[in-house]
């Protein structure tokens, strides 16, 4: 249920020592039921639905695909609008960090993506494919595996990647990531107990599918290497545990428990408890306990892709409540809308009716019905107007207790509601909220009738905002520290070299004032013959001659080059200027002058360019305008900017030019 | 002789006691020395670090100064009444309402450039405060969605103005939960339902 937990903390397997591990595992292979704290019996209301096989539904004219079903990155999208596409094709790549990739469900062709509503409380629009079906249901192709025992468990999790498989219990957490471990496990359990009122899905596809669960967990076990199955199914359900139970005779491995009915027994940390009497640390996951989970839809989702090369692409929705002419069960494509569901089960609406996407307790009332099933979506609900009446109003809590009483999760969620309140998220993470799995035990117990998971939801979704915003603060923190530090050193690079040119001419000057002045020397040395000259002054007398020879050859070349440069670079930059003000001033000189070499591309360009020029010169006269109203006595000044920014304006790579060349 | 003796003991004594305080307290100051989290540092933690400037100080560190100098708490739009009240509840101040003369309280923004319209003139890189926007001279440029602080900074130099604020897309995972919650009760008679839905 709570997948999403943080998954950086992993405690290792410090549950228990060896000689507890082996009591506790006996105790297991008993068959020993545990409890969890807790706990509530609502109305189950199961038999509305479950006395009708799974039925087939027409395929719908249209599906709606959202590019993402399950929790993580969406995959990039691989078909085009109009193209025609084969049942079990896939329409996205895999996104990062195992994403999966979402198959079509049916044969037909892609008539748009767009912004759709999705199937959320906020019914936000996410990027949808819509596809429109041709009815004929003409599979593509297919990769059975004839025999996984040949595979190991490495390429059969890629398959199960790859024909998208999410968990099914209504998370939709990548199965294969989950199957991904390394950690030693003891127990695979497989979860059927569907306690939620009204969901009748896994009930119906246990009666009616038991051997394909099975093989499916017999996959599973390839892959995961548990020996021990645990298959829950609670005790409302005989004919589901019989169907099971025949299912998996003569299999020692697997066991089919009957658990009491207590809702939420199917949270997977309850679920955990009640079977093996483990509790799942908080933060924790439940391989850290050496257990893991499936849901029975999953495990018959993964059989179909093992054996017949199926990806996901429908799932059995409970269709129920009491304003449903046919309530029942269906296998819906992924895609139908919640509308041809409905219509499907002979819906009659009422005003002011409302329909309910997964359970009473749990799910969430819809805001609209065009949005589509997703691989999450387990039940539909349309109750009649008695059913489920809104909730009264909210009243003062009396601190009776009674929500801690029945938390699965051992919370105290009154306290966590005046912190909710309060908005004090230091105190809502002391009391753990994260541990919350929004079961609505407390709300439905609340004598006050406060709809306390309400509360919650808020405050963590508070509190990831506060986290996420954070993060992006830190972010851009660092990312200005950086900008900071780079601007400094560019300025501290600029000026060493400016530093060092100067340097550079003053040693030039310097050096040619020296010869100069050698060369002045020289001469009244050479015209003077005195005989008292030292040796020494001749030795000197030629140095500086000899330098001044250099100096002489060197300087000229070295200026002549130089501007030589700087006429190249003025030549270039006038070229330049000429190339675009001739036909930005005389736009129609620019085709007479060559009119065969003007392509419209050319010409479209130049537009653009005068476009922008048009639009920057309407800028700078609005403010200027601006200026001058605001300011009647310093119009002057107004005008002045322009007019230096107009010539900055027009060409800034000609500026830049002469710039780097200085 | 006995007497200064006895003194002279007790002196030492002392003395002695006083150089080993003296070492002790001397070695406990610089092993177990404490780096106290400067009060800027855990201002500036707390401003939303959009580098906007609207504060009227060129980026938020140097608003994180001024304030620890005194400087008032309720200069900062992007961070709203939260920031506001973080920050006095940080400096045991009084919470002001955010003051207009520094801009109001807006949604979340981000840039983004019409980039048909762009003119390669990179002002706006110029301007970005978290180098958030891509380009170069004459070549066409874009925003890095992510890293944009929704700042508005580049609006202002961009010569042919194509850089518009946009509110940023909520999409359903940061939704913020606002539904009642759907009770269920006891139904005692369900035939008596049925014949009111058909009615």
């Amino acid at each position: 249920m709570s997948h999403s937990a943080s998954q950086t903390e992993r405690a290792a397997i410090t549950y228990f020592n060896a000689d507890d591990l082996a009591r506790n595992q006996a105790e297991i292979a008993a068959g020993k039921l545990w409890r969890f704290p807790g706990g509530i019996h609502p109305p189950q209301r199961k038999d509305l639905a479950n006395q009708t096989p799974i039925a087939r539904m027409p395929i719908p004219k249209r599906l709606w695909i959202p590019l993402k079903q399950h929790i993580g990155q969406p995959g990039q999208l691989i078909v085009q609008v109009g193209d025609s596409v084969l049942k079990g094709q896939a329409l996205t790549a895999p996104g990062p960090n195992a994403g999966l990739a979402v198959h079509a469900p049916t044969s037909g062709r892609v008539s748009a993506i767009v912004e759709h509503p999705s199937a959320h409380p906020s019914a936000l629009p996410v990027t949808t494919l819509i596809l429109d079906t041709d009815g004929e249901d003409t599979w593509g192709q297919r990769h059975p595996i004839a025999d996984y025992t040949q595979l190991d468990s490495a390429e059969l999790i890629a398959h199960i990647a790859q024909c998208g498989i999410a968990g099914l219990g209504g998370a939709a957490f990548p199965t294969a990531q989950k199957l991904a471990n390394s950690q030693p496990l003891d127990y695979l359990i497989i979860n059927g107990v569907e306690c939620e009122p009204y969901i009748v899905s896994d009930d119906r596809l246990m009666r009616e599918h038991p051997a394909g669960i099975m093989r499916g967990i017999k996959i599973l076990q390839h892959i995961s290497g548990i020996e021990q199955v645990l298959v829950a199914i609670e005790d409302n359900k005989p004919e589901a545990i019989k169907a099971m139970r025949d299912a998996c005779e003569g299999d020692a491995s697997i066991q089919v428990r009957a658990v009491p009915t207590v809702y939420p027994s199917g949270g997977e940390r309850q679920l955990i408890q009640v079977l093996t009497g483990r509790q799942v640390p908080a933060n924790g996951l439940p391989k850290d306990i050496g257990v893991l989970m499936q849901n029975t839809g999953t495990a018959y989702a993964i059989y179909r892709a093992v054996m017949f090369g199926e990806p996901l692409h429908e799932r059995v929705v409970t269709l129920t409540g009491e304003a449903l002419e046919r309530p029942g069960t269906v296998w819906a494509p992924l895609g139908c809308s919640v509308e041809d569901l409905l219509t499907f089960a002979g819906y009659r609406a009422y005003p002011k009716a409302k329909v309910i996407m997964g359970g009473p307790m749990m799910g969430f009332t819809l805001p609209r019905l065009d949005v589509p099933i997703v691989k999450g979506s387990n039940c539909i609900l349309a109750p009649a107007k008695k059913e489920l009446p809104t909730a009264g109003a909210e009243m003062a809590c009396i601190r009776c207790g009674a929500c801690a009483d029945v938390c699965p999760a051992s919370l105290l969620p009154q306290q966590l509601y005046w912190l909710a309140r309060d908005h004090d998220y230091d105190g809502l993470r002391q009391y753990n909220l994260a541990d919350c799995i929004e079961c609505g035990a407390c709300a439905f117990v609340c004598p006050s009738e406060i709809p306390l998971v309400h509360y919650y939801r808020q405050a963590k979704a508070d509190m990831r905002e506060q986290y996420i915003e954070k993060h992006k603060a830190d972010i851009a923190k660092e990312r200005f520290e950086a900008r900071k530090a780079r601007l400094e050193r560019e300025k501290q690079e600029r000026l060493e070299k400016h530093q060092r040119a100067a340097e550079a001419r003053q040693k030039a000057v310097a050096e040619r004032e020296a010869a100069a002045a050698a060369a002045a020397d020289t001469v009244p040395d050479t015209a003077n013959t005195n005989a008292g000259e030292s040796k020494q002054d001749k030795i000197q007398a030629a140095i500086a001659r000899a330098k001044a020879k250099k100096a002489g050859q060197a300087a000229p070349a070295a200026e002549a080059s130089k501007q030589d440069k700087i006429q190249a670079a003025i030549a270039r930059a006038k070229a330049k200027k000429a190339a675009q003000a001739a036909p930005n001033s005389e736009p129609a000189e620019a085709p007479q002058t060559s009119p065969a070499e003007a392509p419209a591309a050319e010409l479209s360009k130049q537009d653009r360019v005068q476009a922008a020029i048009a639009r920057a010169k309407a800028k700078k006269a609005a403010q200027a305008a601006a200026l001058a109203a605001s300011e009647n006595q310093e119009a002057q000044p107004s005008n002045k900017p322009e007019a230096s920014e107009d010539a900055t304006l027009t060409p800034p790579s000609g500026e830049k030019t002469e710039r780097g060349h200085d | 002789m006995s007497v200064l003796s006895g003194i002279l003991i007790g002196m030492a004594a002392l003395a002695v006691l006083a150089l080993l305080s003296g070492v002790l307290l001397g070695f406990a100051s610089v092993r177990f020395k404490v780096e106290k989290d400067p009060v800027v540092e855990q201002i500036d933690s707390i401003l939303p670090q959009t580098q906007c400037g609207q504060c009227g100080y060129p980026g938020c560190r140097p608003y994180a100064e001024a304030i620890a100098n005194g400087d008032e708490i309720n200069k900062c739009p992007p961070g709203g009444q939260a920031t506001i009240d973080q920050l006095a509840d940080l400096l045991g101040r009084e919470a002001k309402p955010l003051d207009g003369a520094h801009g109001v309280e807006d949604v979340k923004k981000v840039a983004f450039i019409r980039e048909d319209e762009c003119i390669g003139c990179t002002k706006c890189i110029q301007a970005c405060p978290v180098d958030a926007i891509l380009g170069a001279t004459k070549q066409m440029h874009t925003v890095i969605a992510d890293e944009c602080t929704g700042c508005d900074l580049c609006v202002e130099p961009c010569p042919v103005d194509c850089i518009d604020m946009l509110p940023v897309q909520q999409g359903p995972e940061r939704w913020k939960w606002d539904l009642q919650q759907i009770p269920v009760v006891e139904v005692s008679d369900t035939s008596d339902l049925a014949t009111e839905v058909k009615a």
